[in-house]
């Protein structure tokens, strides 16, 4: 009883206050990240370029849900819910991509105009 | 009875709902953090299908990125990160007390550079754009080599670019609001919960574009333009 109260008050007086050095730190990571991502596109790396502008990405991303949106200092309730979306989304994209990835078919992208577009629907429907 | 009391009888803003303010500090995170999630699939389509057709037709994607500014990505990135930590350090003045023209102030600047970033969308990227006839179905006159295919990159461009601008335009809405509240001193330490979860939209949208710009800007082989 006395231990469920103590714990009440703490989580209503104590909400993390992330120190301003903390904050400039991580706009200083963010910015170098940027920096070095684009350094990094002028040199040919072949496919790794990609690799490489991906990793930055998603460094720079953990560094502002974790201080920035304060996930570091949130419950683990909050981070179920992002771990759960990054997991549909990678659903979403994996599983979309084997099915792409694995078919052999010849894609022809129609030009973005009305003329192309209208007959081409138009023929659909017949 | 204190003027501050006359003016708003809860100022704390304390639900009836819920046990103590920590607990309602938690709902309110986590529903933002639920509306988040349905924002991440939202874009999340997005980007898959940018995947596809990248994978589809990766030559086209590569010269259709190296049509678009650099300069003005990186510059944006840069814009986007510094109202982060505006915002970031408005909802910490809230948390330390500190007097509401501080959290207006960083609201303040947080807007301003929201609305740069929109502003050199604008003038230097969009309408650039629009002149160089690369706004695909209303003034096109591309002709270099895979001209569907870099069709189809303008489109992915002009559609994840022009929601994400969609998404910073709202959440500016959302600043003015925040700022409107400040200036009449609403938050507190006790109580900032509407600028926590607007402030971890704000983070969303900055993190969208921390991808955009490189999907979109920088995985084309610019290396292989020589003098640009």
């Amino acid at each position: 009883m006395s231990d469920s109260e103590q714990h009440d008050q703490q989580t209503e007086h104590t909400d993390h206050v992330v120190p301003v050095k903390t904050y400039i730190g991580v706009f200083l990571a963010l910015m170098i990240g940027t920096m070095l991502t684009t350094a990094v596109a002028f040199v040919d790396l072949g496919r790794w370029n990609t690799v490489v502008a991906l990793a930055i990405a998603v460094t720079k991303m953990l560094f502002v849900i974790l201080f920035f949106m304060h996930v570091k200092y949130n419950p683990g309730l909050t981070r179920i819910v992002i771990v759960g979306a990054f997991f549909w989304l990678g659903i979403m994209i994996c599983f979309s991509m084997a099915d792409e990835l694995t078919r052999s078919w010849e894609y022809n992208p129609l030009p973005w105009n009305p003329s192309v577009i209208v007959p081409y629907l138009s023929s659909l429907l017949q | 009875m204190s003027d501050t009391a006359l003016h708003h009888p809860n100022p704390t803003g304390f639900a009836h709902q819920f046990e103590e303010l920590g607990q309602q500090r938690e709902a309110g995170r986590l529903g933002m953090w639920i509306f988040l999630a349905t924002e991440i699939l939202f874009f999340g389509g997005m980007f898959t299908s940018y995947t596809i057709y990248r994978a589809l037709h990766l030559q086209a994607f590569e010269t259709g990125s190296r049509l678009l500014g650099v300069q003005f990505g990186a510059t944006n990135t840069a814009v986007l990160i510094c109202s982060s930590l505006t915002m970031a350090l408005a909802i910490r003045a809230a948390q330390t007390g500190k007097s509401k023209s501080t959290i207006v102030c960083y609201l303040v600047l947080t807007m301003i550079l929201g609305a740069a970033f929109i502003g050199v969308k604008l003038w230097f990227e969009w309408r650039h754009d629009y002149i160089e006839g690369l706004v695909p179905g209303i003034h096109w006159t591309y002709n270099g080599p895979y001209p569907a295919g870099v069709q189809m990159f303008m489109c992915f461009y002009f559609f994840m670019t022009g929601l994400h601008a969609l998404h910073m335009v709202v959440g500016i809405g959302v600043l003015l609001v925040l700022t409107s509240m400040a200036a009449r001193g609403r938050f507190t330490p006790q109580y900032y919960v509407p600028l926590e979860i607007s402030g971890l939209y704000w983070h969303f949208v900055d993190i969208v574009w921390i991808f955009l710009f490189p999907l979109l800007y920088l995985i084309g082989g610019r290396y292989s333009m020589g003098g640009h």
